[in-house]
């Protein structure tokens, strides 16, 4: 089986893995981030999104072995000593959650999206979360949520 | 659904890409982003023996500006193309459609090459090939060939490549001056594939259109080259809503336009009508009308 490291929120793996296993199997299973869930299965709902070397993938379309050597990034690594990032924050103080499951991949979606545009208005936000599906809240506190978020960013990155 | 189990390598060169792809027989199938692939393995729908994943190909990477065009690499990201300078320079139309591809998590991963190679009449970047004149570079063990957009797509799913070619680069033509573009795609929700798109490239001068290029999304087998419309539309003046219509209603002709859940073919026939009008006037620089 082909060996492979990893980085996952700031700490190095070295797996033995099956090709077939995909990343998103690896982060939960194996490694026991189960921060990451596993929505839909056919790359639509963008439950399972992280970001692979700075940028946002669907961990369910991306094979482990392909992410050898790669710094990966999930929702469980976004808080530092103890401190929320900016974008967990503003997801819990503008309400942007009701059942919370696609809340993992939103707010690394919207991490993504300030990562290329600092400064997004709505229209900009909703493009950028199109990927990522909420079924629960009607999106409009997600997207006060992101506004507010990448505001604190700019200012207050851990 | 965890895919069915299967063989990988990862070659660090094109050579030795072709090789393996060759070595491995035909229940081999190559793995470039894997946004089309992996899904048709988690769904069952695909049972490779053996991945070749091209991800550290060092010669499929990069766009390059080769003087009449650019060479857009096979595993250049949809999200590398949206953001190149040169292409949004010398091939905006490229561009413009790719940036309506499935989401920013997908166009990270997901290929130019990959999606032209996957050949889904769907995609949104095989009529635009073909609307553009590319040029698709292959590799096998034996040789390397440049196959036009025209003859590129054979049928649903499959391109003229052998199964032991692998898609190196694709030529984009640069334009030149004068020339405007334009994507026009209908779909039913954010990140699903086009029911129908056009793609359009409209050159104007002294108030007429000059030349045009236009191929349908998702109104057959393969992506349609418009070539009725084009025809009829030379020489138009594009501010003649009322004959530009008119020349618009040939967009159907030639095609055989698929029926599923979302559309049936004379549905789609009267949107590959609308869209390319809407296409062409916004390629001129007006109002889609």
């Amino acid at each position: 089986m082909p060996r492979i490291t990893v980085t996952v929120d700031g700490v190095g793996y070295e797996e033995e893995v099956e090709p077939r296993l995909l990343l998103v199997h690896l982060l939960r299973d194996t490694l026991g981030k189960t921060g990451t869930p596993i929505g839909c299965d056919t790359t639509n709902c963008g439950a399972c999104t992280v970001l692979m070397d700075g940028k946002s993938v669907k961990s369910c379309s991306v094979l482990a072995v392909q992410a050898d050597g790669s710094e990966i990034t999930t929702v469980e690594g976004l808080s530092a000593n103890g401190v929320w990032h900016p974008m967990q924050r503003a997801f819990h103080e503008e309400h942007a959650l009701q059942c919370g499951f696609c809340t993992p991949g939103m707010i690394i979606a919207a991490i993504d999206l300030v990562r290329t545009d600092p400064d997004p208005d709505d229209a900009t936000i909703r493009e950028g979360l199109e990927g990522n599906l909420c079924r629960c809240t009607g999106y409009c506190n997600i997207v006060r949520a992101v506004r507010r978020g990448a505001q604190e960013m700019g200012v207050n990155t851990p | 659904m965890i895919p069915a189990a299967f063989d990988y390598a990862r070659p660090s060169s094109l050579g030795d890409a072709v090789e393996a792809l060759t070595d491995a027989g035909e229940d081999a199938k190559v793995l470039a982003g894997g946004q089309s692939l992996l899904p048709l393995l988690r769904l069952r729908l695909a049972y490779p023996t053996v991945l070749i994943d091209l991800g550290r190909v060092p010669e499929l990477q990069g766009i390059a500006d080769e003087g009449d065009h650019i060479r857009i690499g096979a595993m250049a990201t949809h999200d590398d193309v949206v953001r190149s300078p040169l292409v949004n320079a010398a091939c905006p139309l490229i561009a413009l459609a790719t940036a309506t591809v499935a989401d920013p998590a997908v166009r990270h991963r997901g290929t130019f090459g990959g999606a032209l190679a996957h050949a889904d009449p769907a995609g949104d970047l095989p009529a635009v090939a073909l609307a553009l004149d590319c040029v698709f570079l292959t590799r096998s063990a034996s040789e390397g060939r440049e196959i036009p957009a025209a003859e590129f797509f054979v049928d649903y799913l499959e391109t003229a490549m052998d199964p032991g070619e692998i898609l190196v680069a694709v030529k984009v033509p640069k334009l030149g001056a004068g020339w405007g573009y334009h994507y026009e795609k209908f779909h039913r929700t954010a990140q699903s594939w086009a029911t129908v798109g056009v793609a359009a490239a409209v050159h104007r001068d002294d108030g007429t259109i000059q030349d045009v290029k236009v191929a349908l999304t998702n109104m057959g087998s393969t992506p349609v080259r418009a070539g009725a419309v084009e025809t009829a539309v030379r020489g138009l003046d594009p501010h003649d809503a009322t004959s530009l219509a008119a020349a618009c209603d040939q967009a159907d002709q030639g095609t055989s336009p698929p029926a599923d859940l979302h559309a049936q073919p004379d549905y789609r026939r009267h949107l590959a009508r609308v869209l390319t009008r809407r296409a062409i006037r916004r390629a001129a620089d007006l109002e889609p009308g």
